[in-house]
């Protein structure tokens, strides 16, 4: 058992940049977005939208009984053969018009998002926002050119879509699912997660604004039994489900023998290697991005850190003087580096594996910042004297935590990153292109970064191997799951 | 003077070598004696599948072609020697010519470099995804079972196949051919028995990755869905292929089932 490290106090020489919420315009309360306008949910309930950074509720939110769910899919339904019979043409103009309301409210959509998930601001602005918007003009090119997209194949729509989105990106993990769907002529019926339901519902005013046709997309916040139940539908033609490996097992298991198509983005405990010929700054910088941008609440996050022997200590040197470094704090503070835990169950989940770490006898260190006495919040973390089977170096923690490992030889590298369930991402650090190029293949992830982390394109194809999930998400591959092939 | 002939002992296909069940287990078909594979050697089949696997995927893609290419020929070679009809087997031997040329195709059809808006070199490419469990099904014996295996070997994935259960020998006569053809031992691997105990033991085992069924039975296909689920396995299930057209018409699709595509980021400039 060992105890927190504490760290010498840094005096900050910096002055709050706090983003002013002024100019949102939120609802106090929010009705379920069915057959094109908010409606009073028929047996669902309204909940308050809390902020993880103050406790305090942003918004109310209706949720989604059966019945809602219901009425979703049947308006999803009628929807369906009018927006498919639409030109690609049209129906790409449409999506061309959402993206650039998302950029046109894009201010609006970043604070809301920081505040309702506890994100900092900077990266709900520069990262969640304008991706969202570039995957809705990515794919609304797409609508007029689909077998281009699938190798010269014969397409159709599949009909209609039940879409599950996570807590850790609630619009852009929105915009991955809605943008392919509606390109290719199908419609949708879309689940935000439970504490992050607000931006969905402003892309629902979006969607308002764009004209989109009443039930091409239905947005119906609820909880997990709410999720449930909805890929439980018996006229669902699609199912898109992004979240925990628990869950997405659940889901293949309960559509088992019904032939409906499904996608499923899952865990991952992804290896960034860092070689003893890499820039080691620029490595930490990027170890730093991969385990600490949104509070590690990241599927494909840098959690299991292994480094070369030889510069271990260095890099880990480096690495703890630089997490000391880091903001904690406000979501909306533009200085902020790490926000708030996304809810007090997750913040739980984060305290019991830690604790579960520790045991283990791996060491903790902690930094020593001073928290905000309101929300929930966990300070950077790193585990060294990890072994492979402890559960911090098996288990996804989704917070700002990171297990170091270390590797003598290229091979061990490799054996070590493979040995998991998960197949999700990896990094490669190195300054030797040819090894960078052979370890990448040699990995079972799905997205390989070579001296960089976290990076997202919607050209780029993403998803998981192994129990990361299957299907992908951006690029042509991202038609595929929602397109008949003939 | 009559001469005694020798008759052939149907053997599984396990690891590159012929082997009886461990169970000890047969069936009769006709006047021949078959193996009825066990649980057991499906573990073995993974197992052997597994370790291959990795050294298949390394091969060149021109390699793997040349390979799928020698089976067609060894195919055209002893097709006399099956005892089904001519027009199946020669369609078999189209099918693995046809699948031949996708090796080193695929990753041009399904990858490709991403414009990404940063200044990285972004690329997708597709890989095997790793064992694949194939359910042949009951007819055609031979042509429905090789439109399944050629794709997911063009793709470099290896595969364990559960034979046509009402005609297995087709399948194991097969197995014959491959043997010959360069494919190193446990690249596929051929079990004949009781389908349901088969792929139920194949769905259900953590080491495949992906599993196409083809056996056409709703039953089963649930009870392949609900296995996989455990540990996330890829499931296509399809109809019978009973021609050559069906078994290339949607070749993509069937190759999609048995890959992973794969995004790399390598930075340009500094």
């Amino acid at each position: 058992m060992t105890t927190p490290q504490t760290r010498t106090s840094i005096a900050w020489d910096y002055a709050p940049a706090p983003e002013s919420p002024d100019h949102v315009r939120l609802r106090e309360s929010y009705g379920l977005f069915v057959d094109g306008d908010f409606r009073d949910p028929l047996d669902g309930t309204r909940v308050p939208s809390v902020n993880p950074a103050t406790e305090e509720p942003v918004a109310e939110v209706a949720f989604a009984g059966p019945a809602d769910l219901r009425r979703a899919v049947e308006a999803a339904c009628r929807a369906q053969p009018a927006w498919a019979a639409l030109s690609g043409l049209e129906r790409g103009k449409y999506l061309f018009r959402i993206a650039r309301l998302i950029q046109e409210r894009a201010r609006e959509l970043a604070i809301v998002e920081s505040m309702d998930g506890g994100k900092p601001v900077r990266e709900s602005r520069d990262l969640d926002v304008p991706l969202a918007a570039a995957h809705f003009f990515y794919y609304a090119g797409w609508a007029d050119k689909l077998s281009y997209g699938v190798g010269g194949r014969q397409v159709a729509p599949l009909g209609v879509a039940a879409q599950i989105v996570p807590w850790n990106f609630p619009l852009l993990m929105a915009a991955w699912k809605l943008a392919p769907a509606l390109a290719c002529g199908n419609t949708s019926v879309l689940k935000p997660a439970e504490t992050t339901p607000l931006t969905a519902l402003l892309l629902a005013e979006i969607l308002q604004e764009a004209e989109l046709p009443p039930g091409v997309v239905g947005i119906v916040p609820g909880d997990g039994a709410a999720g449930a139940a909805l890929v439980r539908e018996p006229d669902i033609d699609k199912v898109a489900f992004t979240g925990s490996t628990g869950v997405g097992k659940d889901i293949h298991a309960a559509l088992a023998g019904r032939g409906v198509p499904l996608t499923l983005e899952l865990g991952g405990k992804s290896a960034n290697i860092v070689f003893e010929d890499a820039a080691l700054d620029q490595a930490v910088e990027g170890i730093v991005n991969g385990i600490f941008f949104n509070q590690g609440h990241v599927c494909c996050a840098g959690s299991r850190l292994l480094i070369q022997e030889s510069v271990a200590d260095t890099v880990i040197g480096k690495l703890w003087e630089r997490m000391g470094r880091l903001r904690v704090g406000d979501p909306l503070d533009k200085n902020t580096d790490v926000g708030a835990i996304n809810s007090r169950e997750q913040l739980e989940r984060i305290r019991s594996l830690v604790s579960a770490g520790e045991e283990e006898g791996a060491v903790r260190r902690t930094v020593a910042c001073e928290l905000p006495e309101r929300g929930w919040w966990f300070a950077p973390t790193i585990f060294t004297e990890v072994a492979p089977a402890h559960r911090i170096a098996v288990e996804e923690i989704f917070g700002p935590v990171v297990s170091v490992l270390t590797f003598r030889t290229q091979a061990e590298a490799i054996e070590k990153a493979n040995n998991s369930t998960y197949g999700l991402a990896a990094g490669i650090w190195t300054d030797k292109g040819a090894k960078a190029f052979e370890v990448a293949k040699a990995l079972q992830a799905g997205v390989v970064w070579q001296n960089t982390y976290n990076h997202f394109d919607p050209t780029a194809a993403f998803g998981g191997y192994k129990e990361s999930g299957f299907g992908r998400e951006g690029g042509p591959a991202g038609l595929r799951p929602y397109l008949k092939v003939s | 003077m009559s001469r005694l002939a020798v008759p052939k002992t149907y053997k599984l296909f396990v690891g590159g070598a012929f082997v009886r069940s461990e169970s000890g287990r047969y069936d009769r078909h006709g006047d021949r004696n078959v193996p009825r594979a066990s649980r057991k050697d499906v573990r073995d089949a993974v197992a052997a599948a597994r370790r291959a696997a990795g050294p298949w995927a390394a091969r060149t893609a021109y390699n793997r072609g040349q390979i799928l290419y020698r089976a067609a020929e060894a195919l055209e070679s002893r097709a006399a020697d099956f005892a089904i009809e001519r027009g199946e087997v020669e369609g078999a031997i189209d099918v693995l010519v046809h699948y031949a040329g996708w090796t080193d195709k695929l990753a041009a059809v399904l990858g490709g470099v991403n414009p990404v808006a940063a200044p990285f070199l972004s690329f997708s490419l597709p890989e095997p995804t790793g064992v694949v469990g194939v359910v042949a099904p009951d007819e055609p014996e031979l042509l429905g079972l090789v439109a399944e295996l050629a794709p997911a070997l063009a793709a470099g994935n290896t595969v364990v196949a559960v034979l046509s259960e009402s005609a297995p020998l087709g399948g194991l006569d097969l197995g014959e051919v491959l043997g010959v053809s360069d494919l190193p031992g446990g690249v596929v691997n051929l079990l004949s028995g009781r389908r349901a105990e088969l792929a139920e033991a194949l769905a259900a085992h953590p080491g495949v990755d992906a599993v196409v069924d083809a056996a056409a039975d709703p039953s089963l296909a649930e009870t392949v869905d609900r296995l996989a689920a455990e540990s996330v396995t890829r499931v296509r299930h399809a109809a019978p292929t009973c021609s050559y057209e069906d078994a290339v018409a949607d070749a993509l699709s069937r190759l999609e089932a048995v890959t992973e595509l794969k995004t790399a980021w390598h930075p340009v400039g500094a």
